[in-house]
């Protein structure tokens, strides 16, 4: 994965396939401490408890259509060759969480990347789902709610690329306002 | 125009982008659409999946072609990736392989408007004969 944004719509996908109706990201920049924390929380079906250990190992899948998922072994190894860490819980029948800390100025730790594109796609392709994302840097926090733009919107759909320009100028605006990257 | 910064900005919008779209809202059963799925898992993503899909949706709105474009999971084909599944409405799904931008030009003007068939398809649709 190249950049933040594309770690965060594989593991949507995850969150997505769980049966998730809200999934709320979460990108904490803590320049002074150095950290770049990334947070992603569903109300899926969650992960046995037995099965959890393994999810971050590449060849282990329950999936039937093929026997390797690396999803989340590359976020791991990203966030971890930063000196970073990587965890995930969850709990059945109440959601999974997953995050991962990088080191904000190590020179492989990933770009943000095109962080509004991703959102639209997400919003406009799964309109039953409710994406909130929440983005804090040290000079403010911007948080981007799928349901409330659909709802400034009078439920016009955001699958539409006429609708998909001004959302995602909006998102990038406000990001450039609160200095993220 | 001033830049968009804020849901009320979008608000104040509201009634361009609904007469946009009123213009192709024709068809209610999207049964009787052209559907067009980007593979999005893992290996899709990795190989450049989003900007295929972004290609997609924007040439397909400027070109004036009404299809819905969506995304689905791994098919099983991540030697492929980016592949694009192409459903015409009465006709079977065609499942395209190795989709660059040239190639995605390729599957509206030849595919989507013409019916001809490009290379790179991979064969999903042969069913043995028991």
């Amino acid at each position: 994965m190249k950049d933040i944004s594309l770690h965060i719509l594989d593991l949507a996908q995850n969150c997505l396939s769980a049966g998730a109706t809200t999934i709320t990201i979460e990108i904490r920049e803590d320049v002074a401490s150095n950290l770049f924390s990334l947070t992603i929380k569903d109300n899926g079906k969650g992960i046995a408890p037995e099965h959890l250990p393994k999810v971050a190992n590449p060849y282990f899948t329950t999936r039937k259509t093929r026997k390797v998922g690396l999803g989340l072994p590359f976020l791991k190894h990203n966030a971890e060759a930063t000196g970073g860490s990587f965890s995930i819980s969850s709990q059945l029948g109440v959601g999974t969480t997953t995050s991962a800390v990088f080191a904000h100025d190590h020179i492989d730790r990933p770009p943000l990347g095109d962080i509004a594109g991703v959102l639209v796609i997400l919003a406009g392709a799964n309109p039953q789902t409710r994406f909130v994302y929440t983005h804090t840097t040290p000079v403010g926090s911007y948080t981007f709610d799928s349901e409330e733009t659909r709802d400034a919107l009078d439920g016009m759909p955001l699958s539409e690329y006429s609708i998909m320009v001004p959302v995602k100028e909006m998102i990038n605006a406000n990001l450039e306002t609160i200095k993220a990257k | 125009m001033t830049k968009i910064t804020s849901l009320a900005d979008l608000k104040k919008m509201k009634a361009d982008l609904k007469a946009q779209i009123a213009l192709r809202e024709k068809s209610d059963n999207p049964d009787s659409r052209i559907q067009v799925k980007v593979a999005m898992a893992t290996c899709g993503i990795a190989a450049g999946a989003k900007n295929i899909m972004e290609y997609l949706i924007e040439e397909l709105d400027k070109r004036g072609v009404d299809a819905l474009v969506s995304q689905t999971g791994c098919l099983g084909y991540c030697f492929a990736e980016p592949t694009v599944e192409v459903i015409i409405p009465g006709t079977e799904p065609v499942v395209f392989g190795y989709v660059d931008t040239k190639k995605a030009n390729d599957i509206i003007e030849k595919y989507i408007k013409n019916g001809e068939l490009l290379d790179g398809i991979i064969p999903v649709n042969y069913q043995k004969i028991d």
